[in-house]
């Protein structure tokens, strides 16, 4: 199966079409997606996208640096001809009336988007079992979970459904599902990617990014969705990092690479550690100096997070009301049909966000709760801030743990949280972070990642020491990560 | 510090979140067992460390006052769950009786 930057050179030069190219996926999405369930809905109209593409090829036109790569396209990102339901209830069947800028900006670029995936329902969760629509399955195993909240994406990349997909990071719902499906997915700096017809869940946090099989292919989506966006306030008027450029040149030599020292001990699994040291050796045998950095504060991120993101959440939710657009249930006044819409509407993680967030914000409650995550968030960046003043990156592992049993979190919310533990600093902080393989864990033969941090629009530095850690560990192993998931290959035999 | 069903079933109220008697006991020592976890915070942050609300730094970002198409009515209500005279047509929002 070819990578996105081979299928982009393929169309263009005429060897193959776009029409064969999505052809090709959505017979890979009927016969593996009744399985894998990563997808909400294939989309009518791919062949007919596949069709224009081709269309603008005979014709002479340009074609854009996507032309003819089928994206699938998390469920959040507003549609236009297609649902947008954000895993939940609320939502079911909405159409939405305008476009995100990211997903405007692929359609420019010649993608064809393929259809949406499956999420922890308004991006709230690591699992995908929050979503109202069911769970997605982890291509390596399918009794364990993708990882989420981007799970859907994670999946259909994986299991090779599309050569590329969107997702949106918060807190790691791009990283995390990224580590536990074996493929390389990227938070890009806060500002970097337009916030635009993204259904917002925590809007100082909710960065949009790209999965793929490979760094170049991550790199190609994250540059094609990037850009400074007027319609979206929060977007940083600065050039796009060069992240294709880097991560074709993959070197770390000289570099200086940071070892965070409080992301490890108790509760990261040992074969997680065991890759994770590897490809710490493993940089440093390919020149880069590496380090140990102490992030006292980074402790605190996870419990600043689940103040912050919720109490954001509790606010940017209260739009959903049963009186302008989605679900409307019960009867009586407006208010009382307002909350048996919303009673019905929404799952158990999101109730559960909305009252912690509405808690914190609470008058008597907000000093104490809020206020201080927010002061923890500046003891965060002042962290990173001081790390950066040391060393170009820095490195961890993504989660503590590989993907985990299906339904075995679920009910225990504080657990599935620690899935984030890793991820979160770099979203509180609006730094960039990529999550790229780095073998298995010897337990359980489920794949683990390694996460590199760098300074806000420092992108590309992501690109450069991803690339060098692919490119030498398919080296060693012989072959793409990919190639070692059992899984797939009982998918394939289906 | 702790939180109470009362206190939940209050904080639902104001959320506009009709939850049922088997959903506040489920929910409330779940919420409990958060709240406790993350007061860790209180831990660190003295008085004197600013507050940071986002990451970026920008503030007042204008946009030119320029005319542009905005979105036609039909495709503004066609979410919409009951429309009458090209408005949102919504329950009754004040009371009959005082």
């Amino acid at each position: 199966m070819k990578t996105a930057a081979e299928l982009a050179a393929a169309v263009a030069s005429g060897e193959v079409s776009a029409a064969e190219v999505t052809a090709a996926h959505l017979e890979r999405i009927a016969a593996v997606d009744g399985q894998v369930r990563a997808f909400l809905h294939v989309a009518e109209d791919a062949a007919a996208q596949a069709e224009a593409i081709d269309g603008k090829r005979a014709a002479g036109e340009p074609l854009g640096p996507l032309a003819g790569v089928p994206v699938a396209v998390k469920d959040l990102f507003a549609t236009v001809g297609m649902p947008t339901t954000c895993g939940s209830k609320i939502l079911q069947g909405w159409l939405p009336p305008y476009e995100s800028t990211v997903t405007r900006r692929l359609r420019d670029a010649g993608a064809v988007l393929i259809g949406k995936t499956n999420m922890d329902e308004f991006a709230m969760g690591s699992s995908t079992e929050n979503s109202r629509f069911g769970p997605s399955r982890n291509p390596w195993d399918l009794g364990k979970v993708p990882g989420g909240s981007s799970g859907g994406s994670a999946a259909a990349v994986a299991a090779y459904e599309a050569p590329l997909a969107l997702g949106t990071d918060t807190g790691g719902s791009i990283r995390q599902p990224a580590a536990v499906c074996g493929i390389v997915g990227t938070k890009p700096t806060y500002g970097g990617s337009s916030r635009y017809g993204v259904v917002a869940f925590a809007s100082s946090l909710d960065t949009p990014g790209p999965f793929g099989r490979t760094v170049l292919d991550a790199a190609l989506l994250h540059e094609a969705m990037s850009g400074h966006d007027p319609l979206d306030s929060t977007s940083i008027d600065a050039p796009v990092p060069p992240v294709v450029e880097a991560a074709r040149h993959g070197d770390v030599a000289g570099l200086r690479i940071g070892v965070v020292t409080e992301f490890s001990g108790d509760g990261y699994q040992p074969g997680v550690m065991a890759r994770f040291t590897e490809a710490v050796e493993l940089l440093e045998s390919l020149g880069a100096k590496v380090t140990e950095i102490s992030c006292p504060h980074f402790k605190y991120a996870l419990p600043a997070y689940y103040l912050i993101a919720p109490s954001e959440a509790s606010s940017n939710l209260a739009r959903f009301d049963g009186m302008r657009y989605g679900l409307r249930a019960g009867s009586g006044s407006a208010e009382e049909v307002m909350a048996q819409t919303r009673a019905a509407g929404f799952g158990a993680e999101v109730k559960r966000r909305i009252i912690l967030g509405t808690y914190a914000l609470s008058s008597g409650y907000y000093d104490a709760y809020y206020g201080k995550a927010q002061q923890v968030r500046t003891l965060i960046i002042q962290d990173f801030d001081a790390a950066f003043g040391q060393v170009d990156v820095l490195v961890s592992p993504v989660t503590p743990t590989t993907a985990f049993r299906l339904g075995e979190r679920v009910d225990d919310p504080m657990a599935m949280y620690l899935a984030d533990l890793c991820t979160i600093p770099a979203d509180l902080a609006g730094n960039a972070a990529i999550s790229v393989p780095c073998g298995l864990a010897d337990e359980d033969g489920l794949p683990a990642g390694l996460q590199v941090m760098a300074p806000p629009l420092a992108d590309d530095r992501l690109y450069r020491v991803a690339a060098a850690v692919e490119a030498a560990f398919t080296r060693r192993w012989g072959h793409p990560l990919l190639a070692e998931a059992k899984g797939l290959k009982g998918l394939s035999s289906q | 510090m702790s939180i109470t069903r009362d206190e939940v079933a209050h904080l639902a109220r104001l959320s506009r979140l009709a939850l049922s008697d088997e959903e506040l006991d489920h929910l409330a020592p779940q919420l409990d067992q958060i709240i406790s976890a993350v007061a860790q915070v209180q831990e660190v942050a003295a008085d004197g460390i600013p507050p940071t609300s986002h990451a970026t730094g920008l503030t007042n970002v204008f946009r030119d006052d320029e005319p542009a198409p905005c979105l036609p009515p039909a495709d503004a209500l066609s979410g919409a769950p009951a429309v009458e005279s090209q408005r949102f047509k919504v329950p009754r929002i004040l009371a009959e009786e005082p």
